[in-house]
This record gives C-alpha cells, sequence and structure tokens, in this order.
C-alpha cells in the first residue's frame, strides 16, 4: 500500500537507527526504487552511491516522508533528522548567513554562532556575508551548519560537496567525520566518489533503482563487488537476511 | 487643485505602495518579476463584470486574480509548463476577454487600464488600508517560509513547512494587493508597484530585512510623489499612473547608480 507525508514506523530497532524493507518508490507507473532493503546502525556512516537517474535523491526524500512509497521505513523512536540538500538557489538572495542561520534556530543569535564553530567558518568572515558570495566550500558549511541547528541524531547528505573545489571537499568529509564522532551522530551519505566511500563511511548501499550492492565499504575494492555495482543486481532475499 | 479625493487617494497610494513593495520583495526574488507584471492584468475582465453586473469591480478583478493564479499554479506542477508560459498565455487571453467585455464603454476601458482616482471614496480608502496591513502582516508571518521555499523546496518541507499552503496564501495576497493597486494605477502599470520598487531596493545590496523594508518605503515614495507631482503637472493626462511610474524608475536608476558606483554586487 502506497502512502504519503511522515508515517515513519518507530520503534525500536535494536541498535538500528533506521530500517528500510522492501521500499519501492513509483511516479506516473516509473518504477523510481524497486524493493530496496538495508539498515543503518547507530553512529555509523552509510554511504549511497550509483548513476545519476538510480533514485538516490528520491531515496532520501522517501527516507524525509517526502514521497509516496511502498514497504517499510522504520526510524528509532523520537529520532532527530537534520538534511543538507543537493542544491540550493542562493546566488541572487540578499539574504546573509545569519539571517539564514537565524531561520533554523528561531533568531537565536548564541546558536547561531555555536553552529557556525561547529563547521569551523571564522564567524567575522562570513556572519554578515549574502549566501550568495561564499565560496562553494563556505556555502557547504553553511548548510552543514543549518542541518546541525536541530542538534539532529541523524545527517541526511545529498552530495555534500556540490559546487566544491577538488582540494575543498576532503576538509569537508574530515569535518563531518569529526563532527559524526564528537556529537554521535549517525551519518547517510550520498556521493559519487569511491575514495569517500571507502575513507569515510562504513556501509556502502549501492543503487541503480535496485539494489545493486549492500555490504561493508571496504569491499568497494573487490572485483566482484565493482562487477555487481556495475552489474546485475544483487538478490532482494539476500539483503533480507542481513536485516 | 487640492479636493478631498487627492486627499484619500494619496492615502490609498501609502498603503498600497507599501503592501505592493513588501510582497513584490518575495517575487523578485522568486525571478517571477514578468510573471508579477502580466498576472495584474488578468484582472481586466473581473473589472469588467463587476461593471456590467453593478457589483465592486476592484472584488472582480480580485476574484480574476486569484482564480487565474491558482488555475496557473495548478497546471504547473502538475504538468511543469513554465510559469511564464502559462501566465503569458493567461493574460492574453484575460486581456482579449476583458476587451470583449467591455464592448464600446471605451471610457471604463481606459479607467480600468490605467486607473482611476476619481472615483476613491473614504470607505474604499479605509477598506483599502486595512487589506493592505492585513496582507503585510500576513506575508510578514510566512516571509522567511517564503524565502526558504526559494533557497530549497526540500529544505522548506524538511523543516515542516506546508509549501503548497504557504504559496497558496501568498498568491492570495498578491491578488488582494494588486486588485487595489488598480485603482491608483490601472491594470496596464499595477505590475510596476510589485516590481520596481523591489529591484531598486535588490540594487542597494542591503540585508534582506532592510531589503523588504526598503522595497515597501520605493513603493510609498513612488506611488505617493507620483500623485503628488500628477496633481500638479496635469499634462493633460487624465490619471496619474504614468507619473507614479516615472518616480518608481527614478528610484530604480538612482538606485543602479549607487550600485555601479559603489561597485556593490562585485
Amino acid at each position: 500500500m502506497f502512502y504519503f507525508g511522515c508515517k515513519l514506523m518507530a520503534d525500536d530497532n535494536n541498535g538500528y537507527v533506521l530500517r528500510v524493507l522492501d521500499l519501492c518508490v513509483k511516479l506516473q507507473k516509473q518504477v523510481l526504487l524497486d524493493h530496496i532493503s538495508f539498515s543503518v546502525k547507530r553512529g555509523t556512516t552509510l554511504a549511497i552511491l550509483g548513476p545519476n537517474g538510480a533514485g538516490k535523491s528520491v531515496l532520501f526524500r522517501t527516507l524525509l516522508g517526502l514521497v509516496p512509497h511502498s514497504g517499510l521505513v522504520k526510524w528509532e523512536g523520537n529520532i532527530k533528522i537534520g538534511y543538507v540538500p543537493q542544491y540550493v538557489t542562493v546566488l541572487d538572495m540578499p539574504l546573509t548567513v545569519r539571517e539564514f542561520l537565524s531561520m533554523a534556530v528561531d533568531g537565536d543569535n548564541d546558536s547561531v554562532l555555536n553552529v557556525l564553530s561547529m563547521v569551523r567558518l571564522d564567524k567575522a568572515g562570513v556572519l554578515d556575508k549574502r549566501l550568495g558570495v561564499l565560496s562553494g566550500g563556505q556555502l557547504r558549511r553553511v548548510l552543514i551548519a543549518w542541518a546541525l541547528s536541530g542538534k539532529p541524531d541523524v545527517l541526511l547528505l545529498d552530495e555534500p560537496t556540490t559546487g566544491v573545489d577538488m582540494d575543498s571537499e576532503e576538509p569537508i568529509y574530515l569535518l563531518l567525520n569529526d563532527i559524526k564522532k564528537s556529537q554521535k551522530i549517525t551519518i547517510l551519505l550520498i556521493t559519487h566518489n569511491i575514495h569517500i566511500v571507502q575513507e569515510y563511511s562504513d556501509d556502502l548501499l549501492a543503487l541503480d533503482r535496485v539494489v545493486t550492492f549492500y555490504g561493508p565499504s571496504a569491499d568497494i575494492v573487490k572485483p566482484e563487488v565493482q562487477r555487481q555495482i556495475h552489474g546485475e543486481p544483487v538478490c532482494v532475499e539476500t539483503v533480507k537476511g542481513v536485516i | 487643485m487640492f479636493d478631498v479625493t487627492f486627499f484619500y487617494s494619496l492615502f490609498l497610494a501609502v498603503f498600497v505602495g507599501a503592501a505592493a513593495g513588501y510582497l513584490g520583495s518575495l517575487m523578485v526574488l522568486e525571478k517571477m518579476a514578468l510573471v508579477g507584471d502580466a498576472l495584474s492584468h488578468v484582472a481586466l475582465p473581473g473589472l469588467a463584470l463587476g461593471m456590467t453586473f453593478h457589483f465592486n469591480p476592484y472584488i472582480g478583478a480580485f476574484g480574476f486574480l486569484f482564480v487565474s493564479a491558482i488555475i496557473i499554479w495548478h497546471i504547473q506542477r502538475s504538468t511543469k509548463i513554465s510559469f511564464e508560459a502559462l501566465v503569458g498565455t493567461m493574460f492574453t487571453l484575460a486581456l482579449a476577454l476583458g476587451i470583449l467585455l467591455y464592448g464600446n464603454e471605451l471610457e471604463a476601458l481606459e479607467e480600468a487600464l490605467f486607473g482611476d482616482i476619481s472615483q476613491v471614496t473614504l470607505l474604499n480608502t479605509g477598506i483599502a488600508a486595512v487589506v493592505c496591513v492585513i496582507a503585510i502582516v500576513l506575508t510578514k508571518l510566512v516571509y522567511n517560509k517564503l524565502v526558504l521555499v526559494m533557497i530549497s523546496e526540500d529544505l522548506a518541507v524538511a523543516k515542516g513547512i506546508n509549501v503548497a499552503k504557504t504559496n497558496l496564501l501568498y498568491l492570495f495576497l498578491v491578488s488582494l494587493v494588486v486588485a487595489i493597486g488598480i485603482q491608483i494605477v490601472g491594470t496596464l502599470l499595477v505590475g510596476f508597484l510589485v516590481i520596481v520598487p523591489a529591484i531598486a531596493a535588490k540594487n542597494l545590496n542591503v540585508r534582506m530585512k532592510r531589503y523588504a523594508l526598503l522595497s515597501a518605503i520605493f513603493g510609498i515614495i513612488s506611488a505617493t510623489v507620483g500623485i503628488i507631482l500628477w496633481n500638479f503637472v496635469r499634462l493633460n493626462v487624465p490619471f496619474p499612473g504614468p507619473m507614479v511610474v516615472f518616480v518608481g524608475i527614478t528610484i530604480f536608476i538612482i538606485s543602479l547608480i549607487i550600485n555601479w558606483r559603489l561597485k556593490l554586487t562585485t
């Protein structure tokens, strides 16, 4: 049965912050996600890898309860989720970093300064700058600060280094890794970068509308896993067995 | 030279200018400036129906504006045809329909197209002022939400914002303010009050709160100074709309020069 909204099942997940079983998403008769099953342990990072159109962003929107779907999406009880979208429209906005983050924390200036320091941004340098004039790296850090402002248990990061030059990518992932450890946050991360999967995630979910691989990220170097990711999908029953 | 209608129209101009400027600041951010302009012309058949069936033509104008905005909004969401294309279609259809409905009532058509402040009364000035204040207050309540929707609809929804309801409220308020603004500058020029004060404010590269406030102030200056100048320099033009536009454009040019001289956007 398909349903809308935030009917995300929540109860005792035995150490799993999220369990997804047989998730299907259809839009105008087109299958966007086909029997997706995986789970995420508290305090770990799950990387989600796949080609364009594989359904990665749709998966995030479904996990946020924004997309009608069938199957089970079961979050741990009373979970708080922070979300960083891939694209934002800020170029022409007369909105400063302070004003933007104030929206997230109901105008509390101390909270604004606190989240900015969490993402290691120089307050004096960016606080009263317009979002549109920030560098790619600064903007992504501000968006991460927005997501952190709600003191989340889980961060959903949709390609968090979009628009960032290559030299600035690694520091952002290092920052996320530190935040994960210090704040005990679970991270779900969409990326195209296999190096990031290897270095900064614990588990990997490879998608191409179906699950093509689900397992430890370290396995991504194995030739058979490479074949799975770029070839035939894994059996759904196998993934159910993991859960 | 100074009759009571002039003072009523000046009072009306303050509220309409403020509301149009304030609401317009969002329309310009949404990159819907042209949409705001074209949408205002959709009021014409509503005005004609009001005149034909003897009810307040501005209620007819508001009805047509709001229904058109909802139709455009629904078609756009379900078909993904561009907003501009749909507004263009609706605008020309409404203009054709309006001209057909006005028939040979050319004087009335002229008033609808260019505004007529000679008909402004204490009652409709009072009602317009209250409606404009309500529109400003309600817009202020959802201003941040609308800005967040523009930045990222997903981010807004994840924050618990009902995007559809918020957009609908905004369209409703824009329709109200535009319908009232028609009294001063007519359907052809009312889009100006929504667009130009906002882009002039944007040229000054100020923070969001000041931007919205400046847009409202520029709206007030354009409308009031335009009417005062028109009252002094009649130039055989029976309506103040063109003078309102010239004042606003002057503010826009000054803002452009300030932007250029101070290199505000570099």
